[in-house]
């Protein structure tokens, strides 16, 4: 009988299991996830929770309810992978073997990486929403909030759904607004990079927007520390940004048991062969999700499309097959943008989020990079086909590879 | 892929100025490419560049901020002193190297 062990039974650990287990024959092969807990979260809800939108309800199941029968459910703290003894010790003594390892564990949030971030001031005039606790307790302060500054920060990129900190920012807008606030609310988005995002056509779009809706932007801003005393964010090179209320994002990393194990880059991150997912030092070992160090988006429909090529690669290679599938980084994103609208954007690797039409079957197509109420319906829609159809492991009408199909490719300015 | 040259070496570059081969990189070169942001390559400088080329070399990406820190032992702090403002890209444009990647 041969093992195969999953580490986390978040969005790709529990897709990966639950697709593996329909395809590997019970008589050959067990298969065992490792969580720390029993509580899955449906991390894109995250971002409703200030607004009073979704609560804790909405967004948390228990882990074993989404994996299928014949996946063992392990629940204890990793201490270490030993991957040379193909071992995986948990901190209460347990010691688990596997023949195939999928390291699946996400990315954290890490406040304590950043001086001055976590301390009195930590969930009073500085909040994350990336967490549960986070969200509910923004939910709590953003009521008392009829004038100042409201600062939303990025600390360093990578971050997991990269486009939050945008999305959070044109709720928040679109929240004060209603409460007629605005013009006493200064809103400020301060990012490390040169502008509202990475991809020049999407940045510009993005940037607009925030343009439109008086946002002021501070880039290139990559924060020392936070001076909690007197409410400033303080940069590297000495820039200062105060805050009345400050919604950071720390940095984020991968588990620290990576780095232990001397799996990780210097966040914690698994270097993978960006096309197979399957570590660059060792060939029983892979990596799904936003555990790895693939320059994709960190987000649950990376994971998605990622694992529907990792399945078949995994059964070819286990059968000491090549692989044959390459995944091309497709990611696909609603990004809230306020006033029950959204845009959709649809990339990879190669291609960045482009304007155009995305087709979709039954519900027809979506509009890209525009802003529409369809895409808003679509965004909140996701949460049950989340629950219902991706982590079960049910096959879902989208195809893992990234199309050109009715998207405008710009002109190219000579 | 233009071709621009530069005190007369003639180097591929991409739409924003940054080399496109690693391998039409030299010293001398680099002395050029840093005048034209204006800057005065010192040791620390120098440091800095060859941490940058020596890990591209073994990894074939540009790396970022913070692994110049952990793993090449240069603060960021003292990254942002000597390539002011956008020590990322002005360090990577120097050392002849991709742009480094704004993950998405």
């Amino acid at each position: 009988m041969k093992k195969l062990l999953v580490l986390g039974a978040g969005t790709a650990g529990t897709m990966a299991a639950n697709k593996l287990r329909r395809r590997l024959d019970p008589r050959d092969w067990s298969i065992t996830v490792v969580d720390q807990d029993d509580a899955h979260h449906y991390q894109p809800g995250y971002l409703f929770i200030p607004f009073g939108i979704y609560d804790r309800d909405d967004v948390v199941r228990s882990r074993h309810h989404f994996l299928a029968d014949g996946i063992d459910l392990e629940l204890g703290e990793i201490d270490r992978v030993e991957p040379e003894a193909c071992v995986v010790r948990l901190l209460d003594g347990r010691t688990l073997h596997y023949d195939q390892l999928v390291i699946a564990t996400g990315t954290t949030p890490r406040p304590d990486q950043t001086p001055g971030m976590l301390g009195p001031e930590w969930r009073r005039s500085i909040f994350d929403f990336y967490t549960l606790e986070g969200a509910e307790a923004l939910a709590k302060a953003l009521p008392g909030l009829d004038h100042g500054r409201l600062v939303v920060h990025i600390t360093e990129m990578p971050i997991k759904c990269p486009v939050a900190p945008l999305e959070f920012t044109f709720l928040a807008d679109a929240w004060l607004r209603e409460r007629g606030l605005r013009e006493q609310v200064e809103l400020v988005f301060v990012t490390p990079l040169d502008g509202a995002f990475t991809q020049p056509v999407a940045a510009e779009y993005l940037g607009s927007m925030l343009e439109e809706r008086h946002i002021v932007v501070e880039p290139d801003f990559m924060v020392e520390r936070v001076d909690a005393e007197n409410r400033t964010l303080v940069s590297y090179d000495e820039r200062e940004v105060p805050f009345d209320l400050l919604v950071t994002v720390p940095l984020n990393m991968g588990a620290d048991y990576i780095a232990r194990s001397g799996l990780g880059d210097e966040l914690n991150y698994v270097p993978v062969d960006k096309h197979t997912l399957l570590s660059t030092a060792y060939s029983n070992v892979f990596a799904l999700g936003d555990a790895s160090d693939i320059p994709a988006s960190k987000a649950g429909s990376v994971a998605h499309f990622a694992c529907e090529v990792f399945v078949e690669n995994f059964l070819q290679h286990v059968n000491g097959l090549a692989m044959t599938g390459s995944f091309d980084g497709h990611a696909n994103c609603f990004v809230e943008s306020g006033d029950e609208r959204a845009l959709l954007i649809d990339f990879n690797y190669d291609t960045e989020p482009l304007p155009g039409r995305y087709p979709l079957p039954v519900v027809g197509p979506l509009s890209l990079l525009k802003e529409t109420h369809a895409n808003h319906l679509g965004k909140l829609a996701f949460r049950h086909v989340y629950w219902n159809v991706l982590l079960p492991g049910r096959p879902i009408p989208l195809p893992a590879h990234m199309s050109m199909a009715g998207k405008h490719v710009p002109v190219k300015k000579e | 892929m233009p071709i621009t040259s530069i005190d007369g070496h003639q180097i591929h570059v991409d739409d924003e100025g940054f080399m496109t081969d690693p391998e039409e990189w030299s010293e001398p070169l680099a002395k050029s490419l840093a005048q034209q942001i204006g800057l005065e390559l010192t040791d620390e400088h120098w440091a800095a560049i060859r941490f940058l080329r020596s890990d591209y070399r073994e990894q074939g990406e540009t790396a970022t901020l913070r692994r110049i820190s952990v793993v090449g032992g240069i603060p960021t702090k003292s990254l942002f002193a000597l390539f002011p403002q956008k020590p990322a890209k002005k360090l990577a444009y120097v050392a002849g190297l991709p742009k480094p990647h704004g993950c998405v």
